[in-house]
């Protein structure tokens, strides 16, 4: 498993923010392993923060992950009804040492959602646990550290980030 | 009446209109979008009722601090060496800089960085630079302490704050909302906490939409139809016991929907998505209830859900998990919104994690529920961009019911009856 590029790292990030922006969500949640999480802490919390112990905005397991996918192709998901525009950029990727199976990687990103005249911007960390999955590189883990003080003004993370 | 001293006010205008004899009950859209209407909310609202501060779980040591915050004002809220707790104006009594800019933290000491002078955690002044230039009359005076806010008060281990000196006393001012805090507080034998993590937001409306929308039984199978949607896919998310209660007028615009669901409660619903493991841990903490409350007692705490509203703006839903929620305004159509999760000290790690699971589920700006209440009242305040032609909202389901449904909208007549007493002199 050792031995993942930058470059094989990047592909699979930007293949990712692609999918997001142009809706196919089925498509972005098979880049995900079976038991993959994905979390989005709350902004007041220390780095590392466990979703056992502590509030998040976004905790979930794979199963819900799913469920999320399926609701936001429901026009009854009604904050992302009609859908929002979006735009993920995601940079100054770093793959860090492997542990076991999986491999660290860390990125910076800015996502830009606009709906109803109102563009908000989303930016912070990304931390992937990459691991490799019949020969194919999935994600584990993706937690989004926000470098916001809140939700604000949003008010919602309804789209994936 | 043309006297010289006649001062002339212009006529306020109808806001809340109430016909019991038709059941029409209605509030004026300019409730919602004029800046004048949230200035006169201010002075007759935030600056003479109790406001919700903080929980006292939040500074469980001495020195500890957090800064918040309240209706526009910057409050430090500590607990001094020896163990009390205040609520103190966050400027320096010097020249006004911010003393404390932290979020929170545990403190001997407070230094403004300005001039230096030092405060202790009960906000008297310790020190200040240059000490000898000051007269012994002043120092003696406390003009040098920090402010505290008028009034400080708790119930139940929920602290709050009054701007009003002369306002009546806290348990005198929460009415009915008393028992209900009582209530919640009595979720756990060794004292509920605030778990670590703030959800803090921001919603491009009025404060007072959410206040409907905290306590609005009605919106649920529509606004929320795909989290039902996804409670049904989840196997074992629900039991079959369908929505069902009423809600309650506690007095002073206080109100709470009481009422059974199909989700499972971490105190102590099991559904079968909790798995044997949890079967047991909804039973071992119902005993415990048991034993400790009764068996009524229990029962209401283990199989009801709650949404309550302290007015003006404190939220308490004990629901698939409990939150608390405060929302101001900063303009007629923006709030900030604060939310935190509370839970029983001494609940194992098991319930605890199912009892976020549980919170994310429904609760907060990510989960499969508030975003779509957010989406919702946007919706309607850029509805209110029609407010001089759509003038009015209906507020009238289950006018004249001797016991209105939880899904009626009684609740919300109280908040708007109080609102108006406050705002417009009670003036129809």
């Amino acid at each position: 498993m050792n031995g993942i590029t930058r470059t094989e790292a990047e592909d699979l990030l930007f293949e990712e923010a692609d999918l997001l922006d142009r809706w196919q969500l089925e498509q972005w949640l098979a880049l995900y392993t079976d038991d993959a999480a994905y979390l989005v802490p709350s902004t007041d919390l220390p780095t590392g923060a466990d979703p056992a112990k502590a509030l998040f905005y976004i905790a979930d397991d794979h199963t819900r992950l799913h469920e999320r996918v399926v609701r936001l192709q429901k026009k009854s998901a009604h904050s992302e009804w009609p859908r929002s525009r979006t735009r993920h950029l995601v940079s100054n990727v770093r793959v860090g040492a492997s542990v076991g199976d999986e491999t660290p990687v860390s990125a910076a990103f800015v996502t830009f959602r606009t709906k109803n005249g109102v563009t908000d911007t989303y930016m912070g960390r990304l931390l992937y646990r990459l691991k490799r999955v019949d020969g194919r590189l999935r994600i584990r883990e993706k937690r989004c550290e926000l470098d916001l003080d809140g939700l604000r003004p949003h008010g919602r993370v309804s789209i994936l980030l | 009446m043309n006297s010289p001293t006649a001062v002339i006010r212009p006529p306020r205008q109808e806001m809340v209109r109430a016909d019991a004899g038709r059941g029409i009950f209605q509030v004026s859209r300019r409730a919602f979008v004029d800046a004048g209407v949230m200035e006169r909310e201010y002075d007759a609202i935030f600056e003479r009722c109790w406001l919700y501060l903080g929980h006292e779980s939040e500074l469980p040591r001495p020195g500890d601090f957090v800064t918040r915050t309240v209706a526009r004002r910057n409050i430090l809220f500590t607990r001094d060496a020896k163990g009390a707790l205040h609520a103190l104006f966050n400027t320096c009594p010097h020249r006004g800089a911010t003393v404390c800019r932290e979020d929170k933290g545990n403190a001997k000491v407070f230094q403004c960085f300005y001039h230096g002078w030092v405060f202790g955690c009960d906000g008297k002044l310790k020190g200040q630079p240059g000490e000898e230039s000051y007269t012994e009359g002043h120092k003696q005076s406390g003009v040098g302490n920090l402010t505290p806010v008028p009034r400080f008060a708790s119930h139940a281990g929920f602290c709050f704050i009054c701007f009003d000196a002369d306002a009546v006393p806290l348990t005198e001012y929460l009415a009915g909302a008393k028992e209900i805090l009582e209530l919640i507080a009595a979720h756990s034998e060794s004292g509920m906490t605030i778990v670590e993590g703030a959800q803090q937001y921001a919603i491009r409306a009025n404060w007072k939409l959410l206040a409907e929308n905290s306590v609005d039984g009605y919106h649920a199978l529509t606004t929320h139809a795909s989290y039902l949607d996804y409670l049904k896919n989840m196997a074992g998310g629900l039991v079959p016991i369908p929505l069902s209660g009423r809600s309650f007028d506690l007095g002073n615009g206080h109100a709470v929907l009481e009422y059974k669901a199909p989700w499972g409660r971490p105190i102590a619903q099991w559904v079968p998505m909790f798995g044997e493991q949890g079967k047991h841990e909804m039973d071992a903490i119902y005993a415990r209830l048991a034993a400790r409350l009764g068996d009524d007692k229990a029962r209401r705490i283990a199989s009801h859900n709650r949404n309550m509203i302290v007015f003006p703006n404190l939220v308490i839903n004990d629901i698939m998990a409990i939150t608390i929620r405060t929302f101001y305004p900063v303009a007629p159509g923006q709030m900030m919104v604060n939310g935190w999760a509370l839970a029983p000290r001494e609940e194992s790690d098991w319930a605890r994690k199912y009892r976020l699971f549980n919170f994310l589920e429904f609760l907060g700006p990510g989960g499969f529920a508030t975003p779509d209440d957010v989406e919702a009242l946007e919706s309607c305040q850029q509805g209110f961009a029609n407010a001089g032609g759509a003038a009015w909202s209906d507020i009238s389901k289950g006018m004249g019911k001797p016991e209105p449904a939880y899904d009626d909208e009684l609740q919300m007549r109280l908040f708007w009856t109080r609102w108006n007493e406050l705002v417009n002199g009670g003036g129809q």
